[in-house]
């Protein structure tokens, strides 16, 4: 199976998800059938073929660099869970 | 008054002739939500007093004898995922459970200056993700039907909410068939806009290469009402397309009545092979002849990479989806550890962690890994920049393909609404029923679902649902076939 308990933890760890217990089981096989899926696109020959990121062809969208509405601080921190004189308030990272 | 069965354009002629009014319409829709939400489950959240209140503001109107805007006092359904100021915008997700959005999406703030009116947020997959509604935290939808099977999915509540008369009409989001999928098991239209032909400021972001909000309908007619209103370039959107490509003046006379007398219809032979539903086949094709003798010209046609489609997609959407999610941290809004009696958080990744646990589904947190894993250090190339490469080549087939036809013609589904449960279990069947509307989405051109007939299961009756596949901007197109086709049907 191309995700094994290592490769599913390892993948935990870079998505910040926890997936334990019985879920561990069920989590890697239904994964891995989802990626043994993918292999059928490597019966194509892309090798001269170009990527494609996105469908319309618009290339560097920007606006004039003016001061526009936005919204205030306190809208802004209204659905903060934790905020303090207004900052998001965030635990020690270490 | 019978509204279940009037177009907009009759409603607003009962308007302006006094047969009816705003909070009479209002009224009616609550009145079949109260009877039939219990059983459908189409809603997240409702808001009755200021639906009747904006009502109230449109029959002054009335009174005073001005004229309305064609929109003005039709009752709708949001879907879930996109955000009207001081609602909750849950997206179907327990993260977003309190979540209150400090704005309006692009596509509410026209509406409501267009004077439809916000009936509730309809339920939906959890973040759109999902072919069935069922993985919404809050509820299952069931198809109005036959209430064992399950609407579609994800904008399975929008779809269930117009078919079932509880709102005129509906707004979803489409990725990879969300709109066109549940329109075609609940038996109404449904639009999927050319990619940048809609604003999608406001619309929670799932897949952002992909994701496009489109009308569900009764008719055609209130399809094209509704688009016009919200397609446009949008200065908030920076991939919603500015240029003149991007016109919504639709000219709903001409889309009525020019027919479909010497178009060229393609047929796409990969989407009548196997794993199709033989009696969808035949409703299908039965719907092609009837073309046929309206003078349209039909030609088999192939889009040789159709097979690769649903793999492209499931490997390039997650990606996009995993760090889309990545913003769901428990910081700056939605559910959060830091706060909950029933959780010790130590430091900054135990937020995380626990707060993203708990917050996030199955589904949600099954494409989040699958997307982590196609983008990760010794993957990339072998998944991600392949499928981006396959992408290119389901494009250029139907960049070629529309070089000899107008627009193509397939089932928008392989088979009837399944049941509920069928499939939850099995995350690439599920997967699997996207099969027929992932191209176009890939491809990023429009296209339109509509009923074309019933068949009998176990003793209900079921609709089927036609696709039509159109260019690059050309809606008009599609509505103009999809007129002619529902006169056909109806007849």
């Amino acid at each position: 199976m191309p995700i094994d308990k290592k490769q599913l933890q390892h993948l935990c760890k870079l998505a910040r998800l926890t997936i334990e217990g019985k879920q561990e089981n069920k989590f890697e096989q239904q994964l891995s059938e989802i990626v043994d899926y993918f292999e059928k696109l490597n019966k194509l020959d892309t090798k001269k073929v170009k990527p494609t990121a996105q469908t319309t062809g618009l290339l560097n969208i920007t606006r004039e660099d003016k001061v526009d509405d936005s919204l205030s601080q306190n809208e802004v921190l209204k659905n903060a869970p934790d905020k303090q004189e207004g900052f998001f308030k965030v635990k020690s990272v270490l | 008054m019978d509204f279940e069965k009037l177009t907009i354009p009759e409603i607003h002629k009962q308007f302006h002739e006094g047969k009816t009014s705003a909070v009479e319409l209002v009224e009616r829709a609550f009145e079949v939500i109260d009877k039939k939400e219990k059983d459908l489950g189409s809603f997240i959240s409702l808001d009755r007093e200021e639906a009747l209140k904006a009502a109230e503001k449109v029959d002054k109107k009335i009174a005073r004898g001005e004229e309305l805007g064609i929109l003005e006092g039709i009752p709708f359904a949001l879907k879930g995922n996109i955000v009207m100021k001081d609602k909750i915008a849950t997206c179907g997700s327990q993260i977003l459970e309190n979540f209150v959005s400090p704005y309006d999406a692009t596509v509410v703030k026209k509406l409501k200056e267009a004077g439809a009116i916000v009936v509730g947020m309809s339920n939906m997959d959890e973040f759109a993700m999902g072919s069935s509604t069922e993985t919404s935290f809050y509820k299952k939808t069931r198809n109005p039907h036959d209430q064992t099977r399950v609407p579609g999915g994800s904008s399975g509540g929008s779809a269930v909410a117009v078919a079932s008369g509880e709102v005129v009409f509906a707004l979803g989001s489409d990725t990879a068939g969300s709109v066109r999928q549940p329109a075609a098991f609940c038996g109404v239209v449904g639009l999927k806009p050319t990619y940048g032909a809609v604003s999608r400021y406001g619309l929670v972001a799932m897949a952002s290469s992909l994701d496009q909000i489109g009308p569900i309908t009764k008719n055609v007619t209130d399809c094209v009402l509704v688009q016009r209103i919200i397609q446009g370039p949008d200065a908030r959107d920076s991939t919603c397309v500015k240029d003149k490509r991007n016109s919504s003046r639709y000219d709903l006379e001409s889309i009525q009545n020019l027919g479909v007398k010497d178009l060229k219809i393609g047929v796409p032979q990969e989407y009548f092979e196997k794993g199709l539903d033989k009696k969808v086949k035949e409703k299908v094709e039965a719907v092609i002849k009837l073309l046929e003798k309206k003078g349209a010209k039909t030609e088999k046609v192939s889009l040789p990479h159709t097979d690769y489609a649903i793999a492209t997609y499931y490997i390039l959407s997650p990606a996009e989806v995993s760090s889309n999610l990545a913003r769901y941290d428990g910081i700056r809004y939605g559910y959060s550890a830091t706060v909950d009696p029933d959780k010790k958080t130590d430091d900054l990744l135990s937020v995380y962690l626990e707060s993203r646990k708990e917050g996030f589904g199955n589904e949600a947190k099954r494409r989040i890994m699958v997307g982590t894993y196609v983008l990760s250090s010794g993957y990339y190339d072998a998944y991600y920049l392949k499928a981006q490469k396959v992408r290119s080549l389901i494009q250029e087939d139907f960049e070629g393909v529309f070089k000899k036809v107008d627009f193509l013609i397939t089932p928008t589904t392989p088979t009837l609404a399944f049941k509920l449960g069928e499939k939850l279990d099995d995350p690439l069947q599920m997967y699997m029923s996207d099969v027929m509307t992932v191209p176009s989405s890939l491809a990023g051109v429009p296209a339109l679902s509509l009923p074309c007939g019933i068949i009998e299961k176990d003793g209900k009756k079921l609709p089927v649902g036609l696709q039509l596949i159109g260019n690059y901007f050309e809606e008009a197109k599609l509505f103009q076939v999809a007129c002619a086709i529902e006169k056909l049907v109806n007849k």
